[in-house]
């Protein structure tokens, strides 16, 4: 197996300075809602040229460069342990670098690794042997002013009159974008699961952003929630870093899990704008990037 | 959008309101969590002595702080083997988590204002409106567009607080802006909550 440590530090370069073009995309659409020398305006403005010149300079777009979650899709016979070495290398080299900001930090002691290796949950790598013959990564930067903004309910929930159904799901969702306000770095986008257990539903949550911004869910229901959901958060004025205007969020992804029949939770991972995930795909020994 | 030069008089402060976008230039200090703690307990409270160079850097500070402003911020720096400071990414982080602290600070070293995302709470709104101070709101995550600003890196104190806590004395040139609590008791953050809570309401009234 070949070391492709140098292809894992590109994937990681990509994704903490270049924003991926179907956000920019619709960061440039939010723009033109916001009422003209309105400040939530301004702050998307500032916000997309910022996004320019980190990409033009390789810096960090923003200086939290979060928890780094891979995905990795592998063909059969690859060795997991390899791969986990390989990124883990790459993470540290990239700190170097300046592509990341040394994050993990050891909990009890509050010491800094200063390299981004912690325990085995940090960085997060979760594999999946697939049929494929290529080697799909996919890695998220989820950063911690948003995540401490996200949410789990447990349905029913009497003071949101939630119930077990898609409606119990819409009030969750509205609540916990009003109690985010601007905090979690709005406009946000809604990764939200539905079902699991605590542990399964939240990372099912953040599963559902590795969807493209504007693809349709395959599930005409959940379709049209994610739809409803994004229109009345959107309502709540809010706005772009909590200044008051029309954008919000950008988007909200649901997705379905079996459940035992004693819970319904309700995960909500809270994305800010800083949505930074990409895709590197190894094919014949090649690496390619989305 | 107003143009404002550090230090910056009480009358341009109290002449800022809830939604002015503003450009500030001059000489500014980072300052967040370990800063704001040893400012109260050491000079303000006096819980604890004196240690080390501190004496020296107060004065130092001081007349930085008087009409000055203090940026909460935790940045990205270059040159840290060889003292030749460059920012490289350097966003705001989350204020209130000095709102123990801030109004005791504004007052005591007569600050003029605060840098940061989020907002804060009544009693830095209190004391914004006694001294004739104001919140700025930078813009969050825009790292690198802010980093620019600096043109320069004047000094720092206190590094062994870490690169991220450190006192950072920064010349800074048209940092953007947006005044969100002002000296008049005004808050955007409070506005925008209570308009998102009656829309919430409404919302939910609806199946
Ligand atoms: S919430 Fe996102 S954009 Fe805001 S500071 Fe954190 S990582 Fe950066």
């Amino acid at each position: 197996m070949k070391d492709h440590t140098p292809d894992f530090l590109e994937l990681i370069r990509l994704a903490a300075t270049s924003l991926p073009p179907d956000v920019e995309r619709a960061l440039r659409a939010a723009v033109e809602r916001e009422e003209p020398g309105s400040s939530g305006r301004a702050a998307l403005e500032a916000i997309l040229q910022n996004v320019e010149m980190a990409r033009a300079g390789s810096t960090p777009i923003c200086q939290d460069t979060g928890t780094p979650i891979f995905t990795v899709h592998h063909p059969a016979g690859w060795s997991t342990r390899a791969l986990r070495e390989q990124i883990r290398r790459a993470v540290a080299e990239a700190t170097h670098r300046s592509y990341l900001r040394p994050n993990a930090v050891d909990s009890l002691s509050g010491r800094n690794t200063g390299d981004n290796l912690g325990d085995e949950h940090y960085p997060t790598i979760h594999f999946e042997e697939s049929e494929d013959d290529a080697l799909v990564v996919d890695l998220m930067l989820k950063g911690g002013g948003c995540e401490n903004v996200g949410a789990q309910y447990r349905l029913p929930d009497s003071r949101l009159k939630a119930g077990r159904d898609l409606e119990g799901v819409r009030r969750a969702a509205l609540d916990a974008v009003h109690q985010a306000q601007g905090k979690g770095c709005a406009p946000g986008i809604l990764g939200i699961a539905i079902g699991g257990d605590r542990g399964t539903s939240y990372i099912a949550s953040k599963e559902t952003l590795l969807r493209q911004l504007d693809d349709e869910n395959p599930d005409p229901a959940l379709a049209e929630l994610e739809d409803r959901i994004t229109e009345q958060a959107n309502m709540l004025g809010v706005g772009p870093m909590g200044f008051g205007g029309a954008t919000t969020v950008l988007g909200a992804k649901v997705k379905a899990t079996h459940r035992l029949p004693a819970s319904y939770f309700v995960s909500i991972s809270y994305m800010c704008w800083a949505y930074r995930r990409r895709q590197m795909t190894i094919q014949a020994g090649e690496a390619a990037y989305s | 959008m107003k143009n404002l030069t550090l230090p910056i008089s009480e009358e341009d402060i109290r002449g800022l309101k809830v939604g002015d976008p503003a450009l500030l230039s001059g000489v500014m200090l980072t300052g967040r969590d370990a800063v704001h703690k040893w400012l109260v307990d050491t000079f303000i409270e006096q819980k604890r002595t004196p240690q080390g160079d501190d004496l020296e850097v107060i004065e130092t500070l001081k007349p930085l702080m008087a009409g000055g402003v203090i940026y909460h911020c935790g940045p990205v720096v270059s040159g840290l083997d060889t003292g030749d400071y460059s920012f490289v990414a350097a966003g705001p982080t989350t204020s209130i988590r000095e709102e123990p602290y801030q109004a005791q600070v504004i007052k005591a070293f007569g600050l003029r204002g605060v840098i940061g995302k989020g907002g804060m709470g009544p009693a830095t709104l209190a004391a914004c409106q006694e001294q004739g101070a104001v919140y700025f709101h930078a813009i969050g995550g825009a790292a690198t567009l802010i980093a620019k600003t600096v043109k320069k890196v004047l000094g720092v104190y206190k590094l062994d607080f870490g690169v991220p806590e450190a006192i950072w004395v920064l010349e800074v040139v048209d940092f953007p802006a947006v005044v969100t609590m002002d000296s008049h008791g005004g808050s955007l953050h409070d506005e925008v909550e209570r308009r998102s809570e009656t829309a919430l309401a409404a919302l939910l009234l609806k199946m």
